[in-house]
């Protein structure tokens, strides 16, 4: 219990970071300490091969392709002249809203509300094996194939497209 | 309160609306994209977290939850692809990456 | 609480970063004698027989070195640069296996710290990691060369992570498992890997010398390139982090490739039954075997470095890319096939 408080403090305060700062850098690496964070809420569900692919693919790729963006376009920090509080209220207003609206579907939500069962010593059951390599590689080979696949092409779309957006002029 | 599971749908909320207030608040695109992916991660906490709840044959936890979060994961990393040659293609127009520039369909 | 586990888990924690650690000034007079018999010169011999205490005087040095803080330079990243880089490098040693059991007051104590079910994909998160380090130092420091130097390393490393991924999955598919100590299990009860896998053995090594930023790949540190490349502003006892940032790397991925392809800390059958090896002496004779295999691979790394000539940028992002990776899934593709003619169970 205390080690999830401590993991979704560092996640809140490094999601405020990037939120917040001005300097795109900053903005990058502390993103790269809220995938971390991620991780470990993750590790905390048992869902442990999940964990280590969103450091390597999250943590480890991506950010590392927006960090290399930012330096090659050398952006600074951001211009002042932020949006105007009627703007800033409605965003305060919705995310209020979704808090409330999950907090209650956490809470009454039929088959998970007050339901789960914690062993004396905090402990909480899960089926054995279940955040394991096999569990997952067993279904995601067999009865989620086709949207595995659907999802490769998905990568191999999106890798041609952004290799093309970023061309400077087209050669025919 | 005692019921883990509504600590981490919290969680999730509290992350998701953190990343809507930096896409609504901020105006460069590089900081839009990665409260895009705050947001993304914290539906992926949410994912995760039903599906660790979920009563399954036996005990808690059905697989689905992990699957379903590993494609937004994939996808994620897809469209952040995309959005940064988009980005790169805005800052050769434009000569900065800030939105209110981009605001006129025309120029 | 269990008292004994706790205890074991920290104890193994201290000894295997404390040796991990002095196996860097070891490595420095290896690096300095070895390039010396290998340049057909004598190496440092004034400090101590065989110059042996040089590694000393190089720490004094680094030691009492004035620690410089280049003006406008971003102060919180270039500090944290150097511990990013070397704590990735160190996290990646918490699941190797050293050994397989210590019998102590009745015990058994597995001789890796971390013995996860997903071993192996922690050590490519944590050394994913690394390449933060190294973006951190290159940009804080507020110098084009640093942001360049920093720039191209980072790019070199990602680009054979992909070619060391692959090479690692060809030995996945062939042992069916990503715990490290299975697969070593496995391979002391048949051939180890490097018999079966040679092609991935081969692009393993390659990685390694890449992934580490050393020669032929060491463009992004060479001194007639870019000065020093993104360690170009550090001095004293963050310099001297990199540095052991840098040797660690070489450590892990040494680690890495005896793991997974030369059997690990599995002690060939014919030494185990002529000295009748069993228990506490066994579990002694494999650490003693992983760190032999461990060091012969380290001294490839030097023996390396000064006999090759350095691959220039664009020819490093050739062979990484369009070389290495078809040959990586060629590679799986053989593995695949070694398992479905049933070589492995």
């Amino acid at each position: 219990m205390l080690v999830f408080f401590v993991v979704a403090a560092v996640a809140v305060g490094a999601a405020l970071v990037v939120v917040i700062h001005r300097n795109p850098v900053i903005q990058a690496l502390s993103l790269v300490v809220f995938l971390l964070a991620v991780a470990g809420v993750f590790v905390l569900l048992n869902a442990q091969f999940l964990a280590a692919l969103q450091v390597i693919i999250y943590a480890g790729a991506i950010v590392v392709l927006i960090t290399f963006v930012i330096m090659l376009l050398n952006l600074g920090p951001e211009a002042r002249g932020g949006p105007g509080i009627p703007t800033l209220l409605i965003a305060f207003l919705l995310g209020a809203l979704l808090i409330g609206v999950l907090g209650r579907a956490g809470l009454t939500f039929e088959p998970l509300a007050a339901n789960t069962p914690v062993s004396p010593d905090g402990v909480l059951p899960h089926a054995p094996g279940y955040g394991s390599v096999g569990a997952f590689g067993r279904a995601l080979f067999s009865t989620y194939f086709y949207p595995f696949e659907a999802v490769s092409l998905a990568i191999v779309a999106a890798l041609t497209g952004a290799v093309l957006l970023a061309k400077r002029k087209l050669e025919d | 309160m005692e019921n883990p599971f509504t600590l981490f749908l919290l969680l999730s909320a509290v992350l998701f609306a953190i990343g809507t207030l930096g896409v609504v608040a901020r105006r460069g695109a590089i900081t839009m994209l990665m409260s895009v992916e705050l947001m993304l991660n914290a539906a992926n906490v949410a994912l995760v977290a039903v599906g660790r709840f979920l009563p399954g044959e036996g005990a808690p936890g059905i697989v689905e939850g992990q699957v379903v979060a590993l494609f937004v994961l994939a996808i994620a990393a897809a469209e952040a692809a995309v959005g940064l040659a988009l980005v790169i293609a805005l800052y050769r127009l434009k000569g900065s990456t800030d939105t209110d520039l981009a605001r006129l369909l025309r120029w | 609480m269990d008292y004994v586990l706790l205890a074991a888990v920290a104890i193994k924690v201290t000894l295997i970063v404390v040796i991990c650690i002095a196996i860097v000034p070891i490595m420095t007079w290896v690096e300095r004698r070895g390039a010396g018999v290998l340049q057909m010169r004598l190496g440092p011999n004034r400090v101590g027989p065989f110059g042996l205490f040089q590694p000393v005087a190089d720490g004094l040095k680094f030691f009492f070195k004035e620690d410089l803080l280049p003006p406008f330079a971003n102060r919180p990243v270039f500090v944290m640069a150097p511990f990013v880089a070397m704590a990735a490098a160190i996290c990646a040693l918490a699941v190797i296996p050293f050994g397989s059991v210590l019998t102590v007051l009745g015990r058994k104590i597995p001789l890796v710290i971390a013995d996860v079910d997903a071993g192996v994909l922690l050590l490519l998160a944590a050394s994913s990691m690394g390449v933060y380090g190294i973006i951190m130092a290159g940009w804080s420091s507020n110098n084009k060369y640093s942001q360049y130097g920093g720039l191209r390393s980072s790019a070199q490393i990602i680009s054979y992570e992909l070619a060391l991924g692959l090479a690692v999955i060809a030995v996945l598919v062939l042992s069916g498992t990503l715990r490290p100590t299975a697969i070593v299990i496995q391979q002391a009860e048949s051939w180890w890997n490097v018999l079966y896998l040679p092609l991935g053995f081969l692009l393993l090594l390659i990685s390694g010398f890449a992934e580490t930023n050393r020669l032929p790949f060491d463009l992004p540190e060479a001194e007639s390139e870019l000065v020093g490349g993104y360690h170009t502003e550090y001095s004293s006892m963050k310099f001297s982090m990199f540095f052991m940032a840098e040797y660690l790397n070489m450590v892990v991925s040494a680690c890495l490739l005896v793991t997974l392809y030369l059997g690990g800390y599995a002690v060939p059958g014919f030494i185990r039954n002529a000295l009748g090896l069993s228990g506490n002496w066994l579990a002694a004779a494999e650490v003693a075997t992983f760190f032999a295999k461990v060091f012969f691979f380290l001294w490839l790394f030097v023996w390396v470095r000064w006999t090759l000539p350095r691959f220039r940028f664009d020819q490093l992002m050739h062979i990484g890319w369009k070389i290495l990776i078809p040959l990586g899934f060629l590679n799986v593709i053989w593995a695949a096939l070694l398992v479905v003619w049933g070589v492995r169970s």
